[in-house]
């Protein structure tokens, strides 16, 4: 376990000295549950149309598709008028778009910056790499398949896919939410023990809390 | 007029082996992680930056999260193979990559590529250059608040990209320059197409330099900000144009010309006070002194001849035992490939160095003691630093 | 650059040259002289800019040559000094004081190779990989597909084709 994450006594400038414990003070640990749909459906359906209308985005670019983010921001694809825009954390946002090869240790920091987002929220897998590992399907390094380690509502093929083929994208998930079908949040609760072993297979040094809440 | 004295009793003090001491327990020092989900820094890397009240007293880079292990990968691949991976080393200036490993192969197997194919090289590496430093100017002006500069470079970058896919057939990566020659000439009417582009980025350029460079905010950040002594340039290997902002004329298209820059006309863009804004202008006037470089190139290139030499049969192409190092010069510094071949199919090593490999982590780390906390995403974008080319 | 040889050879014991380029050109040295001969580099030839130090594995003889590439930008021209040491057990001296940006160097040939450097400052540190247990990635006998099979889950449906293979096919699908 890391230093940081260690029991430990800490003195305070004013000399006063407290205990803190990170593992329990820093983070729930609690596992994530299962969310269905409260209302009645025509509530939901309200819901869902607000929620495919308001897609905002967590601005991690975990690898080279990052890149076209920002013609997607700009004047020119401009994809904020359809209510899609960038946040810079995981707080604000429910749509995580993992924009390329992920490597094991950008893997440990995309499971977090995931966990931390609110439910209900999205994965969109970008890039050839993140279906079957792409260009990168014999490296050491990076991962094959995405959705064994996230819940993963659409994927956009390409290497690396244009601007048109994200707003595409961006207008199909739409249409995965209103249809009440973006449950990735609550698959990943259900499976959350497979989804666990699955990343704890690769992430060989396993050293944060497994609620990152 | 009365100077801030910050009261520095509180800040560490330096053991006998120049380290500081910091006992993070005391409650004096905070950790502070910059990265990698942070948007003020330049792609996915992030900085461990221990901070006293707002000032950093110590930092460390943490780089490899685009980790994708290039150099293993080219060692099972053979040589032609390894052409369509190499540009994804750097994505927003993919064409280097393509370049030094085109030319580190041509060499080792001692074949030469028609003067045309040069020719187009040349447009293209000027072309990728204009890109990146769109890039980096939209990234500077966005790392201090000023964000329709994004807007504006993004978009001219664009336009650069349209002509890069009239070209290529491809935004961002190309996968055009491949060893003995180029893909393809010029497509009719490109010249034309490509003057209205070079005109609308100096229209733009003009607006940024209006808006960004006379922008008071913007100087009063930047000047005297993170500046690099000249005495550091050579210890901690700093080129291109974080070394031209130092004074010192860096620039291997003029030191070791390559491809068709001996028949160009143009100087090297230098600066002297070696802080954000010197850098940010160097960068500025490059782009303009690049748009020059593309006009002479379409007007000095010849329309007709071959575009690839003959390759012996690719899928048994064996070249024999050597080693050579190509360097060219990209918009962030000396871009160079160490390639050693063994007589097989494959490559026996290729080592890639790109500058930021030394602009972001030993240099980053030095220049980054005694800086603010707010002023550390300015300081970080000002070294145009891409990760992926540290970790490959 | 011969010249250049002709007058390092008087001063140090040299191993061969080899002329790539004009401006280019690779020395062998002797681990036990590279020290005062990158000074020497340095200080008195005008080599100041440490372009790229990095390792090769020549697995089959059993060592690892470490390329020095130093760069004198005023006579433009290159040097690349060669230092073999034994793969078994591998260990260098470290150049971190002569150029500081060494130690990044260093660093990753540690974690990379298994080459180790005393004395450069954090040179154990991780510096690209994280958790690694295996032996270090770019040693020849590393075996990334083997690695990858085993760790990662491929996506069934993906076809692998020896290029020579699948093109003979292509080009003459009668066999002839």
């Amino acid at each position: 376990m890391k230093d940081e994450l260690k029991k430990r006594i800490i003195t305070g400038p004013d000399g006063f000295e407290f205990e803190v414990d990170p593992l329990n003070d820093y983070y729930c640990d609690a596992p994530p549950k299962v969310h269905p749909p409260a209302y009645v459906k025509i509530v939901e359906d309200l819901f869902n149309w607000a929620r495919s209308e308001s897609i905002w985005i967590l601005g991690f670019g975990t690898g080279c598709g990052a890149i076209e983010m920002r013609p997607l921001m700009t004047p020119r694809f401009d994809a904020y008028r359809y209510g899609v825009q960038w946040r810079p954390t995981p707080r604000q946002s429910n749509l995580f778009i993992i924009s390329g090869y992920l490597s094991v240790k950008t893997l440990k920091r995309v499971i977090r910056s995931y966990e931390q987002m609110q439910s209900p929220k999205y994965v969109i897998g970008l890039g050839s790499c993140t279906i079957n590992g792409g260009m990168y399907w014999d490296s050491y390094n990076t991962i094959k398949k995405l959705d064994e380690y996230l819940p993963v509502d659409l994927y956009i093929a390409g290497c690396m896919p244009r601007p048109e083929a994200l707003l595409k994208g961006f207008e199909d998930l739409k249409k995965i939410i209103r249809a009440g079908e973006g449950e990735g949040a609550n698959i990943y609760a259900k499976n959350f023990d497979w989804y666990k072993a699955n990343q704890k297979k690769v992430i060989q040094d396993w050293d944060m809390p497994d609620y990152n809440w | 007029m009365v100077l801030y004295q910050p009261d520095r009793s509180q800040y560490p003090s330096q053991k006998a082996d120049g380290s500081l001491d910091i006992d993070l327990t005391s409650g004096k020092y905070l950790k502070l992680w910059q990265g990698p989900q942070h948007p003020g820094i330049t792609g996915n890397m992030s900085l461990e930056l221990t901070v006293c009240g707002d000032e950093v007293v110590e930092a460390k880079t943490h780089v490899g999260y685009l980790h994708r292990g290039f150099e293993k990968l080219m060692e099972r691949r053979t040589f032609i193979q390894c052409f369509p991976i190499v540009c994804r080393i750097c994505v927003p200036e993919p064409d280097f990559n393509e370049y030094c490993y085109a030319a580190a192969v041509e060499e080792l197997a001692g074949i030469v590529a028609p003067e045309r194919a040069d020719w187009i090289r040349t447009l293209i590496l000027e072309m990728g250059r204009i890109n990146s430093y769109m890039m980096y100017l939209g990234g500077q002006a966005g790392s201090l608040g000023q964000g329709v500069i994004g807007q504006w470079t993004t978009y001219v970058r664009d336009l650069m990209l349209d002509r890069f896919e009239e070209l290529t057939g491809a935004r961002i990566y190309h996968m055009f320059i491949l060893p003995g020659g180029v893909r393809d000439g010029l497509p009719d009417g490109f010249a034309g197409r490509m003057e209205e582009t070079l005109q609308e980025i100096e229209r733009t350029m003009s607006d940024v330099y209006d808006v960004m460079f006379c922008n008071a905010v913007f100087k009063k950040r930047t000047v005297g900000v993170g500046y690099i002594d000249p005495a550091l340039l050579e210890p901690y290997g700093v080129t291109g144009p974080n070394a031209r902002a130092a004074g010192v004329v860096k620039d291997v298209r003029k030191d070791q010309p390559y491809l068709v820059y001996p028949q160009l006309d143009f100087e090297p863009v230098i600066g002297h006070d070696s802080d954000i804004f010197t850098r940010a202008d160097v960068r500025r006037r490059d782009v303009l002194v690049s748009i020059d470089l593309v006009r002479q190139i379409i007007a000095k290139m010849p329309k007709t001849g071959p575009l690839m030499t003959k390759l012996p049969n690719v899928l048994h192409w064996k070249i024999p035992r050597g080693e050579t190092y190509i360097r060219g010069e990209c918009s962030r510094g000396e871009y160079g490939y160490y390639l050693v071949t063994d007589g097989s199919g494959y490559p026996r090593r290729v080592n890639v160095r790109g500058p930021s490999y030394t602009h972001a982590v030993a240099l980053l780390e030095r220049l980054i003691v005694n800086v603010n906390i707010s002023d550390v995403a300015a300081l970080m974008v000002s070294l145009h630093t891409y990760p992926p080319e540290i970790e490959r | 650059m011969r010249t250049l040889y002709a007058e390092l050879n008087k001063r140090f014991p040299l191993g061969e040259l080899t002329v790539q380029r004009e401006d280019l050109g690779f020395i062998t040295v002797e681990r036990e002289h590279l020290r005062a001969l990158l000074l020497h580099l340095r200080d008195l030839e005008g080599f100041t800019h440490l372009v790229l130090l990095t390792a090769v594995d020549w697995m089959e003889e059993g060592i690892f040559q470490l390329t020095y590439l130093l760069s004198d930008r005023k006579k433009r021209r290159d040097l690349g000094l060669r230092v073999m040491i034994a793969r078994d057990g591998a260990s260098m001296e470290t150049v971190h004081d002569v150029w500081p940006t060494a130690a990044t160097y260093q660093r990753e040939l540690c974690e990379m190779f298994g080459i180790d450097f005393p004395d450069s400052p954090g040179v154990h540190d991780p510096f690209i990989l994280e958790g690694w247990t295996d032996i270090p990635p770019y040693r020849r006998e590393f075996d990334t597909k083997k690695y990858a099979d085993e760790t990662f889950t491929h996506r069934a449906g993906r076809e692998t084709n020896d290029p020579a293979e699948y093109m003979k096919k292509q080009l003459y699908p009668d066999g002839a």
